[in-house]
């Protein structure tokens, strides 16, 4: 027995708020809907004005390597298009268990929520957004 | 010795992307049962992730077999990840951080034991891979248990 | 071999047994009265009376099934709660362990006195092993009493420690979205997992955006201790908010330098009053003496 993925319902919404998009995951993110995530914005970014990307995962219960490697390369792919990634809300118990994993993704930027995102993106000199200057990626 | 109790058990097949997502609910699921912190809970729920990932990926697939464990009053939650695919031949290197012989970040194995308490990796060349993990509900980290 | 075993203990664990049944008010009356169930049962005198028939139930139980030593025989289940229970109020007075085995042997003079009136002749067989097993059935009781207070001792120093941990590591809100932890005393595996978790909390409550981590009372920074503090830096940033280590005095710079500790990219001050400038700063917020007072 075999679970099937449930199609279309689960996709995940890209919304676009003037120059941003806001990408909101909410609860079980497949790999294919990851990898199929990573290429629609790749896609939006490349069409439009887009200048910044949030992604909130506030609704997300677990990130593992895997969805944390997918993050990053959506971060990195829009970066060359220069356009700004911040990864917003993520849980407090979601960010033990990545650093524990060993995954800091030290090349993104990130929000406590989406208001704090669309605050940083407002600033455009700041290139980590948080006023820190930018890690070794 | 930890008693299991066999009625306890159950199979989850690891054949798809989907299985995947199947894991880690019936792991999220048991963990809420035995009543393990919300932190506890996302650590061995991304373990097992991370495990099934490896059982499908490396593994050509297999299934998870999910036990409660009773310890002295403490409860536990012991996952087994099996397959019968090539096996790993130098394990030591397998759970280096950052080694890979996929396309991955070379986290999983190694990453997956620093989420867990205990941490076994049964396989040779040719025989297939087993991985156990167990976690134990309690509200002590785990450096602190020993001492008790 | 099991049956014959059965056999021998049956004759004079079940005269103990018939004893026990019969005498139950008795033994009930006698025991009320010591300061073991007197002071835990202490609403009524009827309530200490049925605390200790349902323990004289329990050993009729046990001396039936024959298994005068078994800790673990099924009669003491019905009383461990109770055991439990009254060790506890026991040992929260301050008795010890083997203090409290010793008021459950001092249970045992009285229903010897019973059993021995029992017997017309108290040099007979019957009566010496009647006895004896009375001996080894309440010897078992004090184990089992001992056993209870000893784990509840143990839980009660699991709490504690607990606690202790979630005193010791307080999150303090220094400004809107700037908030600090103190750390004080040895920062082992077990403080650091619980300053990490409250400090990502209150991260989330205070809506923080810079999160000050005060290393002033830590006494010794070891590479283990630089570990914990850089786990907890890139897990605060992964929510969003910005770490600065304060209160590197110059002996601990010296021996992080000394040891070869890479503190990475991890933001360091000298003072916590240096670190708080220092986020008040990036949040655009100037702090200057009003214009009257200078």
């Amino acid at each position: 027995m075999t679970a099937s993925i449930p199609d279309r319902a689960t996709a995940v919404p890209v919304l676009a708020l003037g120059q941003t998009l806001l990408v909101s995951v909410q609860g079980e993110l497949y790999d294919t809907l990851a990898e199929q995530l990573q290429h629609d914005i790749t896609l939006r970014v490349a069409d439009s004005e887009v200048s910044g990307v949030i992604i909130d995962i506030s609704g997300v219960e677990i990130v593992d390597s895997y969805l944390g490697r997918v993050l990053a390369e959506i971060a990195a792919g829009a970066r060359l298009m220069a356009a700004r990634t911040v990864l917003a809300g993520m849980r407090p118990d979601v960010a033990i268990t990545l650093v524990e994993l060993g995954l800091t993704l030290p090349g993104l930027i990130t929000a406590l929520d989406v208001e704090c995102a669309l605050e940083l993106l407002a600033r455009p000199s700041a290139p980590n957004g948080s006023g820190l200057p930018e890690r070794a990626a | 010795m930890a008693a299991r109790d066999p009625a306890m058990t159950i199979r989850v097949p690891i054949r798809s992307d989907a299985d995947l997502s199947w894991v880690r609910q019936q792991v999220r699921r048991r963990a809420a049962e035995l009543a393990f912190g919300l932190v506890q809970q996302t650590k061995l729920v991304t373990a097992a992730s991370e495990l099934a990932r490896n059982t499908l990926v490396y593994g050509g697939g297999g299934h998870m077999e999910i036990t409660s464990l009773g310890h002295g009053g403490t409860d536990g939650l012991c996952l087994s990840f099996v397959d019968d695919g090539p096996g790993i031949r130098d394990v030591r290197l397998a759970m280096t951080d950052g080694y890979t012989t996929g396309d991955g970040l070379g986290l999983g194995l190694s990453g997956a034991r620093r989420l867990v308490d205990e941490f076994t990796i049964d396989t040779e060349p040719g025989r297939g891979t087993a991985v156990t993990v167990i976690t134990w509900a309690a509200d002590l980290p785990v450096a602190e248990r020993a001492v008790r | 071999m099991q049956l014959s075993e059965q056999e021998t203990v049956a004759s004079s664990a079940r005269a103990l047994t018939g004893f026990l049944t019969r005498r139950r008010e008795q033994i009930a009356q006698r025991w009320a009265d010591v300061p073991l169930f007197r002071s835990v049962f202490t609403v009524s005198r009827d309530e200490a009376v049925e605390a200790c028939k349902s323990v004289v139930d329990a050993l009729a139980v046990v001396a039936s099934t024959g298994r005068l030593e078994d800790i673990e025989a099924p009669g003491f289940d019905t009383v461990r709660e109770q055991l439990g229970s009254m060790s506890g109020s026991r040992s929260r007075i301050g008795l010890s362990p083997a203090r409290i085995a010793e008021e459950v042997a001092a249970l045992r003079p009285s229903v010897a006195e019973l059993l021995r009136a029992e017997f017309p002749d108290p040099a007979a067989t019957e009566a010496t092993e009647g006895l004896l097993d009375l001996t080894i059935l309440m010897g078992t009781l004090r184990l089992v009493t001992m056993q209870t207070a000893l784990s509840a001792g143990e839980e009660l120093i699991a709490r504690q420690r607990q606690q202790l941990h979630e005193v010791a590591t307080p999150v303090i809100n220094l400004w809107e979205g700037i908030v600090a932890v103190p750390l004080i005393g040895t920062l082992d595996s077990a403080r650091s997992q619980v300053v990490m978790e409250s400090l990502l909390q209150s991260i989330v409550t205070q809506r923080a955006r810079y999160v000050i981590l005060d290393i002033t009372g830590v006494p010794t920074v070891d590479s283990l201790v630089a570990q914990h503090l850089m786990k907890t830096v890139a897990a605060a940033r992964l929510m969003g908010a910005d770490c600065v280590v304060s209160g590197i005095r110059p002996a601990t710079a010296q021996t992080i330098v000394q040891l070869g500790i890479d503190l990475g990219s991890v933001l360091t001050r000298a003072s916590l009053a240096d670190a708080l400038a220092y986020a008040l700063r990036h949040q655009d917020i100037d702090v200057s003496a009003r214009a009257s007072l200078r």
